[in-house]
């Protein structure tokens, strides 16, 4: 692949990109959330059209092509989330779209070709076995296999130790170098960094859309590819004053255990936040984000720990308790969770305090305070809207999200909980965001704020936290922020717990 | 209940379950491609109303073919709402047995009665004897005498298996009802897919209403299905969307509905309404003590869009 450029409206997903992948290799493609992994392979199966650049593929050109030109010509791609059916059986599962297995479908030649296909890799796949009672590792491998039958010499895989158990992931990594000694070609999309030192042959690392590194795995270190995948300039910073962070601590959380599936659990978490302090809790996505998120803003309840809001324990307390009491959340999925799509932006404005003045009287609402209250917001938080009475869900993602700062922020809460506050926003509306977030620290208040951009987290914190297994690893005071140790503990490498 | 009667009670299963057999595979056709067949009542109304104008104008083999043309075509109304647009199955479904019902009384209004109410007659299609089979003592003559269309309600389940478990079309719309997404990523298009099985499914329940024309009434009347499309839907569950159990399943509601004829003649000391009521009070009695079902195809009345993952 050479000059591959992708990019999304404003965002550049790719930007020149050169990979190259022998036979009989695996090559580990490396980076971290949204740093171009993903929309590069898309490209070459042919999911995505490129803006620019070209791949060549045994010494053919390959362009404009669809995935099952892609398939057709050798390439395939196992998918984070499986595309198999799970009330049919493995047999049925490989010849389904397949022309080769006959009009009436040869069941029995299909069978004995899964069972020398499944031998020939060491993957043990019974045919007839229901893909519905496979294990996520056992049905990643009936996906492999479908690839395999279909005549595929280059494999890519992204993020397939995701959803495996360690027992699962050495197991593949066995069918890999089975692959491998049979000449066949493989690309291992992760940002585990013990992944790519344990199986590759060749790295690639990526960040913000270009190559910041690539060496063969022999001449690799973990520290290195940390630095290479994490590393970046610091954009311009933001306003920031001494605000000596003194005084009680406004959110304080102790040996909060969340139970939840893996990569959605919590497990002995516990920090304090002080007034006039950003702590910024960085993290690969599922790491626990969410059950910390959840947990503190009341709508998951811990199994373990305390959760103290200004002193008070507010563990058992209901959301609403939590928001009387001077906390405001901000959730991920903006448009899920935060607003209601179909109500005009007046209402979705007043949703927090709809039983107040002046939003409502005697539990009726008054439109005119709503109105007015809502023009005022729109104009202070420069809301691009045609006005009030405009549908939340005829504005951009930008302007969403400023609805839903303007609702939580003028609130004048003391502590704010933020989530993936600026994802998919646009750089101009990112900055507004963590502008605003900026503000509310510089006035003596608290901000708990996750995120995946690394960039976003050490812009804001004060200290950075880095949660990894639904633990927090570590967190580090500004000033004594080192990347690489940062990029180790992100990607589960043991590098040191310093706690501060 | 002596021997004659219960032979008579068998005649009178057969006959009333023919029509829901048609319904029935019509419509595992549908729901195993993704899309509840609850307009299998209206698609077996316009087959009837196809039945009586092929029959009529023509002969009973249009008949045949009207009533698959009719039934088609409102399978065809049915999935352009539903599969190319994305509406509601249970809502367009239901609005298109009621569709049925007006435009069904207006065609043959203006096809066959020149704007008023026809007067149709149509000669009942004659019994085929199977000769030997229909000679054995007993069940011989009640199950190898009888109208041919009733022989291929018989049979359908065989090919209808075939091609669901054996063929690679089948395999594809199994697949579109369980996960679209699957056929999408090897190249398929489940739309299409979804959209034939819909226009199938009204082709066979269409023939299902020809059965009741041309098969045992002999005429058409207003709404003449009268329900029987819901019992089929109702089959399908209880057969577990499969061809040979729900055809099982359509014997069982015949004969319960058989039975309720008989026993009105018994002159009970119950309103024959109430005993009318008794088939679809055993479906809905079946269908509670069977619950949700692990075996509905997983993405059935589920909408797919190119893209949208």
């Amino acid at each position: 692949m050479r000059g591959i450029a992708k990019s999304y409206g404003a965002v550049r997903a790719n930007a020149g990109i050169d990979l190259d992948v022998e036979a009989g290799q695996i090559v580990g493609l490396l980076g971290e959330n949204g740093s171009g992994k993903s929309t590069l392979m898309k490209v070459l199966f042919g999911m995505v059209k490129p803006d620019a650049g070209g791949i060549v593929y045994k010494g053919r050109e390959l362009s404009g092509h669809d995935p099952r030109a892609a398939l057709a010509a050798g390439i395939g791609m196992i998918h984070q989330h499986f595309m198999l059916v799970e009330a049919m059986t493995v047999a049925e599962n490989v010849m389904l779209g397949w022309d080769a297995a006959g009009r009436w479908l040869k069941r029995g030649a299909m069978a004995t070709a899964v069972r020398d296909t499944s031998a020939r890799f060491g993957l043990d796949i019974d045919p007839e076995a229901r893909v519905g009672d496979l294990s996520l590792g056992r049905r990643q491998r009936v996906e492999i296999l479908k690839a395999l039958m279909r005549g595929v010499d280059l494999l890519i895989l992204d993020e397939p130790t995701s959803n495996l158990t360690p027992g699962e992931v050495a197991g593949l990594f066995g069918v890999l170098r089975q692959l491998k000694a049979q000449g066949k070609g493989v690309v291992l999309i992760t940002h585990k960094l013990h992944e790519i030192l344990e199986i590759t042959d060749a790295v690639v690392v990526l960040r913000d859309g270009t190559v910041s590194g690539r060496r063969p795995t022999r001449d690799a270190s973990a520290g290195d590819l940390a630095r290479m995948m994490v590393e970046r300039d610091v954009t311009a910073a933001l306003p920031r004053i001494a605000t000596g962070r003194g005084g009680a601590p406004l959110l304080s959380v102790v040996g909060l255990t969340v139970a939840g599936s893996a990569g959605d659990a919590l497990d002995d978490v516990s920090f304090d936040l002080a007034p006039g302090e950003v702590l910024a809790v960085a993290g690969i996505d599922g790491n626990g984000q969410s059950a910390l998120v959840e947990a503190v803003a009341g709508l998951r309840r811990p199994e373990a720990g305390s959760i103290a809001l200004l002193g008070r324990d507010v563990t058992g307390a209901s959301v609403a308790a939590r928001v009387r009491a001077g906390l405001a959340y901000i959730p991920a999925d903006r448009g899920m969770t935060s607003l209601v799509q179909g109500m005009s932006i007046a209402e979705n404005l007043a949703l927090r305090d709809i039983g107040r003045a002046p939003h409502s009287r005697l539990s009726w609402l008054r439109r005119g305070g709503m109105d007015q209250e809502a023009r005022r917001r729109i104009r202070d938080f420069a809301i691009r809207t045609a006005g009030p009475a405009a549908a939340a869900r005829d504005l951009s993602g930008g302007n969403q999200q400023k609805i839903v700062i303007a609702r939580e922020m003028d609130r004048r809460p003391r502590v704010l909980v933020a989530f993936q506050a600026t994802w998919g926003l646009d750089p101009g509306a990112a900055r507004f965001v963590q502008e605003q977030v900026m503000a509310m620290r510089n006035a003596g208040h608290a901000v708990l704020y996750v995120a995946s951009e690394l960039d976003e987290v050490l812009a804001l914190g004060d200290r950075i936290g880095v949660l990894c297994g639904g633990r927090m690893v570590a967190i580090v005071p500004r000033e004594a922020v080192d990347l690489r140790e940062i990029g180790l503990m992100m990607a589960g490498h043991p590098g040191g717990e310093v706690t501060a | 209940m002596d021997w004659a009667h219960l032979l008579d009670l068998l005649a009178a299963t057969i006959r009333i379950a023919t029509p829901l057999a048609f319904a029935a595979m019509g419509g595992i056709l549908s729901e195993r491609a993704g899309v509840f067949a609850v307009g299998l009542e209206g698609m077996m109304l316009s087959g009837a109303c196809g039945a009586a104008v092929g029959a009529v104008l023509l002969g009973p083999a249009a008949g045949i073919l009207g009533a698959a043309l009719c039934g088609g075509a409102m399978g065809a109304v049915i999935a352009t709402v539903t599969v190319r647009h994305g509406a509601d199955n249970m809502v367009t479904g239901i609005a298109a047995n009621i569709l049925a019902i007006g435009l069904t009384n207006f065609l043959v209004r203006v096809l066959l009665g020149h704007g008023a109410s026809p007067r149709i007659h149509i000669d009942l299609l004659g019994p085929v004897r199977i000769p030997l089979l229909a000679d054995l003592p007993g069940l011989g003559p009640l199950l190898f005498d009888q109208p041919w269309l009733t022989y291929m309600a018989a049979l359908v389940p065989l090919p209808l298996t075939l091609f669901l478990s054996r063929s690679r079309w089948g395999l594809t719309l199994r697949a579109a009802g369980e996960n679209p997404l699957a056929v999408f990523a090897v190249g398929g298009d489940p739309l299409a897919i979804r959209f034939r099985a819909v226009v199938a499914c009204g082709a066979v329940a269409g023939i299902g209403g020809a059965v009741l024309v041309l098969g045992q009434v002999g005429t058409f009347t207003d709404n003449m299905t009268a329900g029987r499309g819901y019992l089929a839907l109702a089959a399908i569950i209880v057969g577990r969307w499969t061809p040979w159990p729900t055809i099982a399943a359509c014997l069982l509601f015949a004969a319960a509905d058989a039975l309720t004829l008989r026993v009105q003649v018994f002159s009970l000391p119950v309103s024959s309404y109430v005993v009318q009521m008794l088939p679809y009070a055993l479906a809905l009695a079946v269908l509670v003590g069977l619950g949700h079902s692990a075996r509905l195809p997983a993405a059935a009345g589920t909408t797919f869009r190119r893209g949208g993952g």
